[in-house]
């Protein structure tokens, strides 16, 4: 490392023309990897969870549905990992400086992170190419791994994110880091694990109510069977119990940043001036000092941040001007989140005591309506929570050591790149609506088992083409 | 070899085995453009059955070879992802169109679906490796100066060698997927497509042995240090390696040995990535050696260290893996038997009943109260039992009534 004094120029600061489209590329990739991340995490879950029921069962049923939704499991792990892989390659093409001063410190989450992808890409095929040529037992064995790596890898992703919220283990002078301790600034960061709980939470809840809302809207539209009532109910009951649960998480999470990031505390309720005994306003607008036509709920915010109803909240005025993230953005996102996680959560709480009250399903079309609803309002609950926490960092890349235009690249053309990558997501994406619809529309087949004699009707033949025969 | 250069091997090997495996699946599509007919039919479904299971798997490499370089080489990621800005964004773009292609191609019932979607998969198959070789080039020749986008964006990466490469990283690929596919029709009983794979093969490893060839006069001319030193000690006899063994595989292609081909061909193809890396040390980009660029000592043991734990738990999964496609298992369906079902005693249906609820008031308890340490993490361990043990517990109730049959018939 002779060449400390040398190498410090070659990553100064650049102009960047395009500094907000670098940006919003970045989001943009971001809000279409994650959705599909959810399914990562949860749908391995589902699948095993209907294999297990077929394995104590016996019950046929099962064993479609679980054997259907790994195919969709395998199609949308595939535009996961070509989804991830662009953001892995932005991190380099549109922050050089940002890798170039802190891939040392966090880089060893996404080397970590690499081979739970490995393993989750291994044992993916190994199960879904292994029905029918495994014993069932090895075969439900095989989707294991699936999961658990689905669980390290969203573990090893959120080191870094929240190192970036709340960087630690290294020293930062000049441009340069020097004693960095990896470890530490991964693993030893208090900001871990609320982050890596209230993701992989959102993944259940996500993949739950998007999958139950496919099947909500066929119940609605008539398709009641008994396949649909079992690929209906178990994503459904995953998301109803994961929805509360967020809750309580969201709450600490709130409290985790209540004490580390104040800033971004302060523009989740645009709160501009230190108090104590802080309010919440539900609705209305930050216009700069204060919030106009919200509702204001008294002492809500000390109460949530501190769970102390008159603790005293630091506001927005604590830090520099241009050190205080766009407060409207993040606000709104935030209210968002919390909103329609309540909602969620209302939704779960009544097809959960109907359950228990009457041993039956909820009989009001408006609950199906309601859960056809949940699939696309989950979404954007997830995005939004992002936003929330990405957007609430600004201006800062990495939180109080380098702002995001320090981080960006020199290249010119970043408007080109946004447009073609625009382009690109928007063919991605009625792709994936257009497998999903055919994989769908493919006529079922309950096959009694490996042992039974079934072979496959020529007109179902089609999601098994990939099969090898 | 010292710690500065360890991470460096074990992207080496990343990169040689994203060359060969990466390069086959990429490989493979090109062989499917202008397949047409029936028989072009059967090309087609053949590629894509063979990359089936395996298709994932082969472009975690890519993945795998980046994290390590930003980890252990932080300024060199940096310099050349910025420089380079256009050959790797369009490889990254082709990569999504060959996935999403790839992710549909089951779904397509008729011909002019299976036109478009075999059209895209093939042509980005070959744009993405030409695009990723004009990048390699790019590095060999010294073309990358350290720093945020200091490199010219145009002509470092549109230049002789770097055109050479990409073109050399198109005919490998084409070359081991013929190699490959032929061994894959040979295994699953199709002499068919064998025969029509071995003649492939035999063109492909001919024009690539010649593609090669042009590739290494050209570096030779134009590609400053790296192509000085490509014909001298030692990277000259990873040169005489790959040659050899592309040789062999002729000949063992020729004679219908497609086991053994699939191992030499990948060895010719590996060595020439050992080549380029012997050639090029010990400077990573001009004036940045190895040393200079590997990050501080802990970063790099913890690199080490974090690589080897994974190899310990990746090595028998990959092998897992390619042992059962190797060996034929996901060829055909196997008779087995049928699954032991114990039915659930009520009594166990209790205990998973109590478990979530337990869960659930210790969990939602603890996480409100408790804003760090010991009682909080119990909450939330507990929170997830919750959710685990209540779905399970409630799943297993709702279709146990649902057995019990209340409301509609099965379709």
């Amino acid at each position: 490392m002779n060449c400390l004094l040398l190498a410090a120029a070659p990553f100064a600061p650049v102009d960047q023309d395009y500094l907000f489209e670098a940006r919003q590329m970045q989001a943009l990739s971001f809000a279409v990897h994650i959705p599909i991340v959810c399914f990562g995490i949860a749908f391995p879950a589902f699948v095993l969870l209907l294999e297990g029921l077929w394995l104590r069962t016996g019950d046929p049923l099962y064993r479609t549905i679980a054997k259907r939704w790994s195919k969709v499991m395998l199609a949308l792990f595939a535009v996961g990992v070509v989804t991830g892989t662009i953001l892995s390659f932005e991190l380099g093409l549109l922050w050089p400086n940002f890798m170039a001063t802190f891939g040392e410190v966090f880089g060893l989450g996404f080397t970590l992170e690499a081979f739970s992808f490995f393993l989750e890409a291994i044992f993916i095929a190994i199960y879904v190419y292994g029905w029918d040529r495994l014993s069932p037992r090895g075969h439900f064995l095989s989707g294991i791994p699936v999961v658990v790596a689905g669980f390290m890898g969203s573990l090893m992703v959120i080191t870094v994110n929240a190192w970036m919220n709340n960087p630690s283990g290294f020293t930062f002078e000049g441009g340069r880091v020097s004693d960095v301790r990896p470890i530490d600034a991964l693993f030893g960061n208090d900001y871990l694990w609320h982050e890596l709980v209230h993701m992989y939470v959102a993944g259940f809840i996500v993949a739950g109510f998007l999958t139950a809302a496919v099947y909500a809207f066929g119940w609605l539209r008539g398709r009641r069977g008994r396949y649909e009532r079992v690929a209906l109910v178990v994503p459904l009951t995953i998301a109803a119990l994961a929805a509360p649960v967020q809750i309580v998480v969201g709450d600490w999470a709130a409290r985790s940043v209540a004490r580390e990031q104040p800033t971004k505390l302060a523009a989740f309720e645009g709160l501009y001036e230190t108090e104590a005994g802080a309010p919440v306003h539900l609705g209305g607008w930050y216009d700069g000092d204060e919030i106009r036509y919200g509702i204001p709920l008294p002492r809500l915010l000390s109460l949530l941040s501190f769970h102390d109803p008159s603790a005293r909240v630091e506001g927005l005025e604590e830090a520099p001007t241009d050190e205080r993230p766009p407060v409207n953005v993040v606000r709104i996102a935030f209210q968002t989140m919390v909103g329609i996680g309540f909602v969620l959560a209302g939704i779960s709480a009544f097809y959960v005591f109907v359950w228990l009250r009457r041993k039956r399903l909820p009989r009001s079309t408006w609950f199906y309506r309601a859960v056809v609803a949940a699939g696309p309002l989950s979404v954007v609950a997830l995005i939004a929570g992002w936003v929330t926490t990405e957007v609430g960092r600004q201006p800062w890349v990495v939180y109080g050591q380098m702002r995001t235009e320090e981080a960006v690249t020199g290249a010119s053309g970043v408007p080109v790149g946004y447009a073609s990558l625009v382009l690109v997501y928007a063919g991605l994406l009625s792709a994936i609506v257009w497998i999903l619809r055919r994989l769908a529309r493919a006529p079922v087949e309950i096959q009694p088992g490996p042992s039974g004699v079934a072979p496959l009707a020529a007109g179902a033949a089609r999601p098994d083409a990939e099969d090898p025969r | 070899m010292t710690l500065a250069e360890a991470p460096l091997v074990l992207m080496l090997v990343g990169l040689a085995a994203y060359a060969v495996l990466g390069g086959a699946d990429f490989g493979a599509a090109f062989w499917q453009l202008g397949a047409r007919g029936e028989r072009g039919a059967q090309l087609r479904e053949h590629a894509y059955r063979a990359m089936g299971p395996v298709w994932e798997a082969n472009h975690v490499w890519l993945v795998f070879v980046l994290v390590i370089c930003w980890t252990a080489y932080p300024e060199a990621f940096a310099s050349i992802f910025s420089t380079l800005t256009v050959p790797l964004f369009v490889a990254v773009l082709g990569i999504v169109l060959r996935g999403t292609a790839y992710a549909v191609h089951a779904g397509t019932a008729r011909e002019i679906e299976r036109r478009a979607v075999d059209g895209v998969f093939s042509i980005s198959s070959i744009l993405t490796p030409f695009a990723l070789g004009t990048a390699v080039g790019a590095i060999a020749s010294g073309r990358v100066p350290v720093g945020n986008a200091r490199g010219d964006l145009v002509t470092s990466w549109l230049n002789p060698t770097s055109l050479a490469v990409g073109v050399l990283a198109v005919a490998t690929g084409t070359y081991l997927a013929a190699v490959y596919l032929a061994g894959d029709g040979a295994r699953a009983g199709r002499g068919d497509l064998a025969v029509a794979f071995r003649r492939r093969a035999l063109g492909a490893g001919v024009s690539t042995g010649a593609i090669a060839l042009f590739a290494l006069v050209i570096v030779r001319l134009d590609g400053g240090r790296v192509g000085e030193r490509l014909l001298e000690w030692p990277a000259l006899a990873a040169v005489a390696v790959s040659a050899v063994a592309g040789l062999v595989t002729l000949e063992r292609v020729r004679r219908s040995r497609f086991e053994s081909a699939r191992y030499y061909s990948s060895a010719a193809v590996a060595s020439i990535v050992v080549g380029w890396a012997l050639a090029q040390r010990p400077e990573l980009l001009p004036n940045l050696t190895v040393d200079e660029a590997a990050a501080g000592r802990p970063t790099m043991i913890a690199t080490v260290v974090g690589i080897a734990v994974g190899a310990a738990i990746l090595v028998p999964s990959l092998a897992l893996l390619f042992g059962l496609v190797l060996r034929g298992r996901f060829d055909a369906a196997d008779a087995e038997e049928e699954p032991t079902h114990e039915q659930r005693r009520s009594g166990e249906r209790f205990r998973t009943w109590a478990l979530a609820l337990g869960a659930g008031v210790i969990g939602f308890g603890l996480t409100l109260v408790f804003d760090g340490g010991l009682g909080l993490a119990v909450g939330v361990v507990a929170l997830l039992g919750f959710v685990a043990f209540g779905a399970v517990a409630l799943v297993g109730e709702i279709a146990k009534a649902d057995v019990a049959g209340t409301t509609e018939q099965p379709p």
